[in-house]
């Protein structure tokens, strides 16, 4: 035990220290710290200071929160209490960030100079942005922005914290998403000035604090509709309401008053709301900057500081175009999509041929004014339609015949047909940047959905799709890709670009980090990434990707929402009453309806002309629907704020870990240990991942309808045996090390050699799965040093198992429990899927089979369960007999993520969708466990029992059997709680209250492995 | 795009001059002797294929014994939907066949587009299109002006350059054998180029290998009555490389002779230029040939005359 708790507080560091990134923060922190001593640190100090002593940390974060609280004088107490109260369960980071909150909007409210000096240090600062480097100086009053920063660097730590080495692992999928969200909701709450003390309490704040009823009534129904990502946020008593001016895709202004340090979050989703969007994800908006380019707005960042001295003028445009737009679900999509590309292709940006013109101006004439009427249109009448950036007669008449030919077609189905043949457009969601080559030679950056194209003149002349990318990064004004080496290649080449100046080299690498992670990934990368990038900027792109946004989609369940499609020109007509001018789309079912003559869909035309109108429709017969979909994108957000409970009730455990007993260990080996394993992690999370979407694309769908989460908890009471860490848990160790090792390697070069210019550089890897592969290959020796390193983190496991017994992890988290025990186990798990990348799409498969895996261990009395293999057996050890001397092997904990989706929703679509892909996800925690298994007893059954129990949305299988080991008997209990349902369930309570329920049934057992699987069902996607 | 790939009604050749023989552009030995004789019999075979067994509504162009290479239509002119892009062949001795071309296809009320540019080179038989988008070789015939050029008539498309080596054109060791299937050379020149064009592509092609990098020279169609139909070597000319085109079971195999222009670097693609112009044209046609061949071998061929469209 003793060597276990030593190697605890260790692993806290590790995450921090592990990487340079570490170093560089600390080096931050420390600067930040004379500058705003209060803030900065307790956190500061907490984080990066590796306190050998556990107990120390939860006394850190209450000094943070005084510390941060005292100096802010107005924050609203009720919100600290409450804090307080819930402080209990949430990790330190958690209440890190809160006081954050709460400090910042302090600092700039209050102090009235603040503003001003920020004002200034920030437009330096935009230029760097996210970079990290800030010079002392420009920290002295800096402190909201600090705060922020703080706050952004306070994830990758969080993580570092919270998860540890081995628990960063499960961070990949749930804790990463996690993370992301509250950093995304810790900044609202900053925007909108309000302290709120922890997410869980906000809403009742919300309720508390008298805001203008405007505001109010507006958050309100940003949370019904938006609620994936809004956190409900109070409003300042000295905000400062700036109006921004948003052009829509339709030409339309729309005016929305926002706070002045909002985020540009809240602005995207009230825009969104007045369109009646859900489908946001493919969007954004964008505002041009002094040079007049044009740039997006980052959701996550204050307005204010991303436009500079600019306007408050944004444009709501497309910002990620799929691949195949018949995938959206809504038409009111499609139709934005519609709009965005007409534009394109009038400006120009988008060039088709004389052809493809006439024919997409033939669609949008249908779907703006229905059936062809040789009464109304006239060609004087058509020439209004700007079809071409240079529009010709012959065109306008071609436009025209063809519109004769689309009679009978909906607005729906024009726009569908309009898409289908834009998105054969080879420039179609083809981003252009200026770019220089190595020569000098003017060439065209194209950042698409597949990857990057090089295009001199018009003509391509090199392509590098995003499987092929190892890292994108940036210095100065250079660009640079590193290339995957190919199949006869021995080295990975690195592909540099001189982009005009720095701001464009920068953005352009945004872009493509953004659409990486939106086209590729399954999920937002985690901010842990942060730790490979030595310095330099933070961004990620921590939105939704495109296949949860798929997922996402699924969910939506309301009647078409009533739009109308009017083209800029036609406005005036429509009061002729004539039918066409404004053609309104009621969905499906009315398409049919529709006649040429009639008006449409009886509505009103005048109704319709007025924008003031249209809301009014909208909030009219969708307003039930409305608030059902809301109701469930709720609960999806939900489901993120339960992982950051998860997360809070695992830092919480390994908080109680720490206190403990740390151990000190070699500072060297705690990096790389940390560093390392998050990476294989996430390596392996996203691998899988993709393999199964892959799988799931290119096999067959399989039409599963229903959802399930299925838990199977483990208990197993043993008695303590003597470990002998065998070999084989280093092997297996080592192969999920392997792939980390690349990164570690890369993070050291950078840091090497970017140190001085850390402000102008960042770097992005796209991790892939072969990307694992094929460092494997390469760098067999690392492998070595990582399998030795990857025992200490095998550690925590144990760790785990005493959280266990603290009632109140259990009962505010139960799943967070699981989670942390996931992390740990994730490493183990790692071992068996990493090597081979067949292996991540075998558990993707049989993730999809679902509860089959689950079945089967069940029935299996063997303590080895899940993957079943003989590795994970290898790897539970006893916690308490631990070889500190060497890397011990000491893990016990299994976790399986086969898939990164379920974990962030937690329910399931009640639309129909033909073709319905399953996505499942198995969760093994394991404790750490006086397991034999590994060493190969089997152990004699002795009895075997099962019993089934029924509740309201759950069945509970327990399983009884006792063996006899060695000598020493074990009752094994596995219960397996089936949780069915939608989303009125609340998976996690069910969850919790099972797992409190098992532990009272035998106080005298432990947990040892929680095995989460959870199905949802997704709808069909493809590339 | 992708839909009609393969279609087409229409084909315009040109016949060969008696110049050919002697003056005709080669990049293999002078030494080989080309039999005109042999060439008319190619030529009657290919038309006839054409014409009689496919269908297709064939334009003969008159030979122009000053133009030696004339009768390589494909070169001057790369036709893809309802525009024709008139090229500037890169050898200088070939510019003028581009008169009678324009003219044949304008007459096809074709949009026609004109490549001006002094400094641009092209030439169709270095031009591969997949359905999809446009692959330009660069070769001694055809520059990156010329490409662009290329790239601006056909906007719809992506339009990726491809370096050709040691081979005369891009299509002497490629080309198109069904949708999303290329047909490719087994030499080391046309592997490196498949790869370059793999990489270069969103979309992913499957593809034939065939030993002899002149038998992956084929023309694919996909017609109306006849689905698949594949133009290839003969076996008597690349015995193995027929044997591979014989495996493509879906596809309605027509080995069509050509040795004799192969001497001078001709290959099946260039000696039409094929239009798909659906109606109108076709409307007048009161009485066509149908033919049903199978397995590309024995051809029953009867006439019926009809009033119907045919095609489109």
């Amino acid at each position: 035990m003793t060597t276990e708790v030593g190697s605890e507080p260790e692993v806290k560091k590790e995450p921090e220290k592990s990487s340079e990134e570490a170093q560089a923060e600390q080096q931050q922190q420390l600067a930040e710290q004379p500058a705003e001593p209060s803030e900065s640190e307790p956190s500061a100090a907490a984080e990066p200071q590796p306190t050998p002593t556990d107990s120390t940390k939860p006394d850190n974060t209450d000094q943070q929160e005084n510390a941060e609280a005292e100096p802010s004088s107005p924050p609203p107490s009720s919100g600290q209490k409450k804090e307080k109260g819930i402080s209990r369960f949430l990790p330190p980071w958690l209440k890190r960030q809160k006081s954050h909150s709460q400090v910042e909007p302090k600092e700039s409210s209050s102090p009235t100079d603040t503003p001003n000096q920020t004002l200034t240090e920030k437009q330096e600062e935009e230029e760097k942005e996210e970079e990290e480097a800030e010079a002392a100086e420009e920290q002295v009053g800096k402190a909201p922005e600090e705060a922020e920063k703080r706050q952004e660097e306070a994830g990758p730590k969080e993580e570092g914290e919270a998860v540890s080495p081995v628990v960063e692992q499960p961070a990949e999928t749930k804790e990463v998403k996690a993370e992301v969200k509250e950093e995304v909701k810790a900044e609202e709450v900053q925007a909108e000035n309000n302290s709120v003390g922890s997410v869980e309490t906000q809403p009742a704040k919300e309720e508390k604090e008298g805001t203008s009823a405007e505001k109010k009534g507006e958050k309100g129904g940003e949370e019904v509709q938006e609620s994936s990502v809004l956190s409900p946020l109070k409003l300042g008593k000295k905000m400062k309401i700036v109006v921004c001016h948003v052009t829509l895709l339709d030409g339309t202004q729309f005016p929305c008053e926002v706070e002045k340090r909002a985020k540009g979050q809240y602005l995207f989703f009230k825009v969104c709301e007045h369109l009646n969007l859900l489908e946001k994800d493919y969007f954004g908006l964008s505002f041009k900057d002094n040079a007049d380019q044009r740039c997006w707005l980052d959701p996550t960042k204050e307005i204010k500081r991303q436009i500079r001295n600019s306007q408050w003028q944004f444009a709501f445009n497309v910002k990620f175009y799929p691949p195949d737009p018949s995938q959206l679900t809504e038409d009111i999509t499609r139709y934005l999509l519609c709009l965005q590309l007409r534009q394109d292709v009038s400006s120009g940006r988008l060039p088709c041929s004389f052809v493809t013109h006439a024919l997409l101006g033939s669609y949008t004439l249908q779907a703006e004014l229905g059936d062809y009427d040789p009464e109304e249109q006239r060609l004087d009448s058509i020439a209004d339609f700007q079809f071409a950036p240079s529009q010709t007669k012959e065109l306008e008449e071609k436009v025209v015949e063809l519109h004769k030919s689309h009679r009978g077609m909906t607005p729906a189905q024009a726009d569908v047909q309009f898409l289908e043949n834009a998105k054969k457009l080879s420039m179609y969601g083809v981003d252009l940047h200026h770019a220089k080559d190595s020569e000098g030679v003017d060439i065209m950056l194209g950042v698409c959905a597949n990857g990057l194209l090089i295009y001199k003149d018009r003509l391509r002349i090199n392509r590098f799709a995003w499987p092929k990318i190892l890292k994108i990064s940036y210095k100065r004004s250079n660009f640079y890709i590193k290339i995957r080496p190919g199949e006869a290649e021995q080295f990975e080449s690195t592909v540099g670009f001189k982009l005009p100046n720095h701001r464009a080299a920068k953005r352009v690498w945004k872009v493509c980090v953004e659409h990486h992670t939106f086209f590729r990934l399954t999920n937002p990368e985690q901010p842990t990434k942060s730790k490979f990038l030595t310095l330099g900027s933070k961004f990620r792109y921590s939105g939704r990707t495109q296949a949860q946004t798929r997922q996402a989609s699924t969910l939506i369940d309301r009647p078409a929402p009533y739009f109308e499609r009017t083209s800029s020109k036609r406005i005036s007509r429509s009061l002729d009453g004539a039918p066409v001018i404004s053609v309104s789309d009621h969905g499906h079912m009315l398409d049919s309806a529709r006649t040429p003559g009639s008006g449409e869909n009886g509505h009103d035309p005048a109704l319709e002309l007025s924008s003031d109108s249209k809301s009014k429709l909208r909030v009219q017969g969708e307003n039930i629907y409305v608030r059902h979909s809301n109701l469930m994108l709720e609960d999806l957000d939900k489901t993120q704020e339960d992982v950051l409970k998860h997360q809070a009730s695992i830092s919480e455990l390994k908080r109680s870990f720490m206190e403990a007993a740390p151990e000190p260990r070699p500072s060297q080996w705690e990096k790389r240990l940390t560093g390392s394993p998050a990476t294989g992690l996430r390596l392996q999370a996203q691998g899988s991942a993709e393999d199964k979407l892959n799988s799931e694309i290119n096999g067959q769908p399989e039409v599963i309808e229903v959802v399930e989460e299925t838990v199977v908890i483990e208990e197993v009471v043993k008695a303590a045996k003597p470990k002998s860490s065998a070999p084989e848990v280093s092997v297996t160790v080592a192969s999920s090390a392997t792939e980390e090792v690349p990164e570690v390697k890369e993070e050291e070069e950078k840091s090497a050699s970017s140190d001085s210019e850390s402000e102008e550089e960042a770097e992005f890897h796209p991790q892939s799965p072969s990307d694992s592969a094929h460092h494997i290959q390469e760098e067999p020796e690392e492998e070595q040093e990582q399998s030795q390193k990857a025992p200490p983190t095998n550690a925590e496991p144990q760790q785990d198992a005493e959280p266990e017994t603290t009632d109140k992890v259990e009962a505010v988290v139960n799943q967070q429990k699981e989670e942390d025990e996931k992390t740990p186990g994730e490493e183990t798990v790692v071992a068996p899927e990493d090597a081979p990348n067949g292996h991540h799409v075998q558990d993707g498969e049989e993730a999809l089979t679902s509860l089959g895996a689950v079945a089967e261990e069940e029935e299996e009395l063997e303590p080895c369960v899940v993957n079943g293999d003989a590795s994970h057996a290898e790897t539970e050890r006893v916690p308490q007999v631990i070889c500190c001397s060497e890397p011990p092997v000491v893990k016990t904990e299994m976790v399986t993520i086969s898939d990164t989706f379920a974990a962030q929703k937690t329910e399931i679509a009640t639309k129909e969708v033909p073709i319905v892909h399953t996505e499942t996800k198995t969760i093994t925690y394991e404790a750490a466990q006086l397991d034999g298994t590994g060493d190969g007893e089997p152990g004699v059954l002795m009895t075997a029992q099962t019993i089934t129990s029924e509740s309201l949305c759950t069945t509970t299988t327990t399983h009884i059997t006792k063996t006899l080991k060695g000598g020493l008997s074990e009752t094994r209990i596995e219960k397996r709680i089936v949780i069915t349902g939608d989303s009125d369930i609340d998976h996690d309570q069910a969850l919790a209250q099972a797992i409190k329920e098992a532990k009272e049934q035998h106080p005298d057992m432990s947990v040892t492995r929680v095995v989460v699987h959870k199905e949802t069902e997704l709808a069909e996607d493809d590339d | 795009m992708q839909a009609d790939f393969g279609r087409f009604t229409h084909a315009v050749i040109r016949a060969a001059p008696d110049s050919l023989a002697a003056q005709a552009l080669r990049s293999g030995p002078a030494e080989l002797q080309v039999d005109m004789e042999a060439v008319r019999r190619e030529e009657e075979q290919y038309v006839s294929v054409l014409e009689k067994t496919l269908g297709l509504r064939v334009v003969r162009l008159e030979a122009d014994e000053e133009l030696p290479d004339c009768v390589f239509v494909e070169d001057p002119a790369v036709v893809c939907g309802n525009t024709a892009l008139i090229t500037r062949p890169g050898a200088p001795s070939r510019r003028k066949e581009t008169e009678a071309l324009k003219t044949a296809l304008a007459n096809l009320d074709l949009n026609i587009v004109e490549m001006t540019d002094e400094s641009a080179t092209l030439d169709g038989g270095d031009v591969l299109f997949t359905g999809r988008e446009f692959f330009v070789g660069l070769s001694k015939r055809t520059n990156r002006r010329g490409a662009e050029i290329l790239a601006d008539t056909f906007q719809d498309y992506a339009v990726s350059t491809v370096p050709v080596l040691g081979t005369l054109h891009l299509k002497s060791f490629c080309s198109m054998a069904g949708p999303g299937l290329i047909a490719i050379g087994s030499s080391e020149a046309a592997q490196k180029a498949l790869k370059t064009m793999q990489q270069m592509s969103d979309h992913k092609y499957d593809k034939l290998t065939v030993p002899d990098d002149l038998a992956a020279n084929c023309i694919y169609m996909n017609l109306p009555d006849k689905g698949h139909v594949l133009l290839h070597c003969t076996p008597e000319q690349f015995p193995e490389s027929a044997k591979v085109f014989e495996k493509l079971k879906d596809h309605m195999l027509i080995p069509v002779p050509n040795d004799e222009k192969r001497k001078v670097d001709g290959c099946l693609t260039c000696c039409s230029v094929l239009i798909n112009k659906p109606s109108k044209l076709i409307l007048t046609t009161s009485l066509a040939q149908i033919s049903i061949s199978r397995e590309g071998l024995s051809t029953s061929t009867m006439t019926c005359s009809t009033h119907q469209q045919l095609g489109c």
